[in-house]
């Protein structure tokens, strides 16, 4: 089968008493790279064996091109997995971890007899085909010197991609990728990013990849599915889901370091009442509504008129400082992420006016609420909009 | 030669100091009594003698022109040949089954296990009764199949591989103990990328996983049973006392007649070497193979 475009309808599943799926409905359109980012026990490497076939599911489709294949075993559905723990063969050389799945496919059963398969019909010309595409895709993988290699013999980046050549030599229908590089140190895991992302490209394949790191998520994807407790949350482009994130546990959840998330209420006109200083937002709502403001780290800059915040200590990552302040009468710690020259100014007890560019809102529930910065903002707080 | 780094001195010492008990302990409990029955081999002395002749290889020459020792060697080589693959390939099959059941996994194990638990000697009473020829459950089993039967014990054609029968019996749960501790370590991933990658029938999950998987544990499992069934003794000493006429004569047996019956306590020694000789080259060809394809990292 060609590439194809997988969908999961209504999936729903339990352990014992323990719901981990609730109505699941996700979709990766033909060549589409969709992450599945969610905390572990949020349910999406269950999602991600149902799809494989590895694990059933109580309630729900899954579709493969279109075509229902719930029934279907996972040697029967065309999907290729890479496993965190890459399930490579410990026993049998990377050649032989590649070869595998094209003699399940390719050969019969007589033809894959040990020694005797060598003397059925029709095997010589097979097996020379099966050599040829398992050297084409070792060769871009850097893998043709490791062929006769056994596992253990192999660093962590390497058993990676002799892992990915497993799933590629079959050029199935779809990709499924279980938190594949949480295994690797941080310099490979960038490099191995890079890979999978070229190969996703080049090979115009649909990969569901399964992940706990927003980075990845964020780098890699086409879209981001966000998971929670069994259910999406929300689907959307990175870039988008960072902008405009639905609900409150999104917020939170992507961004490094998270979003600021403050106790906030709505004055009588409906402006954003915020530690005690009204901000030139605005947002439909009753008058003493208890919201909660959503105030990116980046997006809270040093500047007269500012809400008023004592810093608590300043974390340099180089380029960048994280300021830790406290607001008043705001139990957390708020973040602000601003310059490093603007940090070398500031010391630790001192005050500094912190001015929020853009606020999200949302409902005390979590739902987000619309809200737009109002015109009439006093002539200090207008200058910091501008 | 030069002068080494200070202090270098006093740590060797001290290093010998630490592993000295441990090397005593090694030498008086396991290596020194081998040595001691080695150099006693090579004497011609009786229990009781005071005076202790040395004979050289007078004992081993002895026993290549004994025919006793021979049928003894045969017949315990027969036994070992029968009860290893049999005790493995069963005790496989028993693994393989109670790893399979959902529930009453721990009954099974148990079950299969009592035998090793038990005491032979003790269990040889309810064999004897099973192979008695008129009454013995065996033969009342195979005269209702319509099977040939025979006095199992006291047939020179059979005795031998009746034993051979009890001591499967005993082990066996051995066996399957050590494979199911193989089987519990064979990560569940593996069968999964297997299914994906297009085999998820029995045989291929055995043929493709578990068997390579089990590759360490099988050596173990086969030299361990080796050498405890070249350690055969109770229950010929018990049902059949090396008969009828010596088809069921074994080298502990005759070791213990030789050394301990007839006193000849040097010509026991002798034997005793050549049973350590079989157990020494099971033991090195178990760590050789073990050392070549175990680590699989």
């Amino acid at each position: 089968m060609a590439v194809a475009s997988v969908d999961l309808i209504g999936i729903g599943k339990r352990f014992g008493a323990t719901e981990v799926l609730q109505d699941v409905t996700l979709r990766a359109a033909d060549g589409e790279f969709l992450a599945i980012l969610g905390a572990s026990g949020c349910g999406k490497s269950t999602l991600l064996r149902i799809l494989a076939g590895l694990e059933g599911a109580d309630r729900g489709q899954v579709r493969l091109g279109g075509e229902e294949v719930g029934h279907l075993r996972p040697k029967a559905r065309d999907l290729a997995m890479v496993f965190q723990s890459y399930a490579l063969y410990p026993y049998m050389t990377v050649r032989q971890n590649i070869t595998l799945p094209l003699q399940m496919r390719r050969l019969s059963a007589l033809q894959r007899l040990p020694l005797l398969g060598r003397l059925a019909p029709g095997g010589r010309a097979l097996r020379a085909g099966i050599t040829a595409d398992v050297d084409a895709v070792a060769g871009p993988l850097q893998l043709s010197a490791l062929m006769e290699r056994r596992p253990a013999q192999l660093s962590g980046g390497q058993r990676q991609r002799v892992a990915l050549g497993r799933a590629m030599v079959r050029q199935p229908a779809a990709f499924l990728m279980d938190e594949p590089l949480s295994n690797l140190d941080a310099k490979l895991r960038v490099e191995a990013r890079a890979e999978i992302v070229a190969m996703q490209r080049r090979l115009s394949a649909t990969i569901l990849y399964v992940t706990h790191d927003q980075v990845e998520a964020m780098t890699m994807a086409d879209r981001v599915a966000v998971m929670q407790a069994g259910r999406v949350l929300q689907v959307a482009p990175p870039q988008h889901l960072y902008d405009e994130p639905a609900s409150i546990d999104v917020a939170r959840f992507v961004g490094s370091p998270p979003m600021n998330i403050i106790p906030a209420l709505l004055d009588e006109t409906g402006m954003v009442e915020l530690a005690g200083h009204v901000l030139p937002w605005h947002a439909q709502g009753r008058a003493g509504a208890r919201v909660m403001a959503g105030i990116r780290p980046e997006s809270l800059v040093p500047r007269p008129g500012g809400l008023p915040a004592t810093l608590k200590r300043v974390e340099r990552l180089g380029a960048e400082a994280v300021l830790h302040c406290a607001l008043p009468g705001v139990e957390d710690t708020v973040l602000a992420r601003v310059e490093t020259a603007i940090a070398n100014g500031l010391s630790p007890g001192g005050t500094i006016p912190l001015m929020p560019r853009r606020v999200l809102l949302f409902q005390e529930a979590g739902l987000r609420m619309e809200c737009r910065p109002h015109p009439a903002a006093t002539p200090a707080m207008e200058g910091a909009l501008g | 030669m030069a002068e080494t780094r200070p202090g270098a001195r006093a740590e060797a010492l001290a290093a010998w100091a630490l592993s000295l008990p441990a090397l005593i302990l090694l030498w008086a409990m396991l290596l020194g009594p081998a040595v001691a029955v080695l150099l006693l081999s090579f004497t011609g002395w009786s229990l009781g003698e005071a005076e202790m002749e040395w004979i050289g290889a007078g004992n081993y020459a002895q026993l290549a022109a004994d025919p006793v020792f021979w049928t003894s060697l045969r017949n315990t080589l027969i036994y070992v040949g029968v009860c290893v693959p049999a005790t493995v390939g069963l005790g496989l099959a028993a693994a393989l089954l109670v790893e399979s059941v959902g529930r009453g996994r721990g009954f099974y194990r148990a079950a299969y296990f009592l035998p090793v638990a038990s005491t032979l000697l003790a269990m040889a009473l309810v064999w004897e009764f099973m192979f008695h020829p008129t009454v013995g459950f065996v033969n009342q089993a195979f005269g209702a199949l319509g099977l040939p039967v025979t006095d199992w014990l006291n047939n020179p054609d059979v005795a031998l591989l009746a034993l051979a029968v009890i001591g499967v019996w005993q082990n066996l749960g051995l066996a399957m103990v050590l494979f199911v501790a193989g089987l519990q370590g064979i990560p569940r991933d593996l069968y999964e990328a297997l299914a994906m990658d297009g085999a998820d029938g029995p045989w291929e999950r055995f043929r493709r996983v578990t068997w390579p998987m089990l590759g360490p544990a099988l050596v173990f499992v086969v030299s361990i049973i080796a050498i405890r069934s070249f350690q055969v003794f109770d229950t010929v000493a018990v049902l059949t006392e090396g008969g009828p006429s010596k088809s069921t004569e074994v080298l502990l047996y005759t070791m213990v007649q030789e050394g301990f019956t007839f006193l000849r306590s040097a010509y026991g020694a002798a034997i005793t070497v050549v049973f350590l000789v079989f157990t020494l080259a099971i033991t090195m060809a178990q760590t050789i193979l073990l050392d070549r394809r175990a680590h699989y990292g």
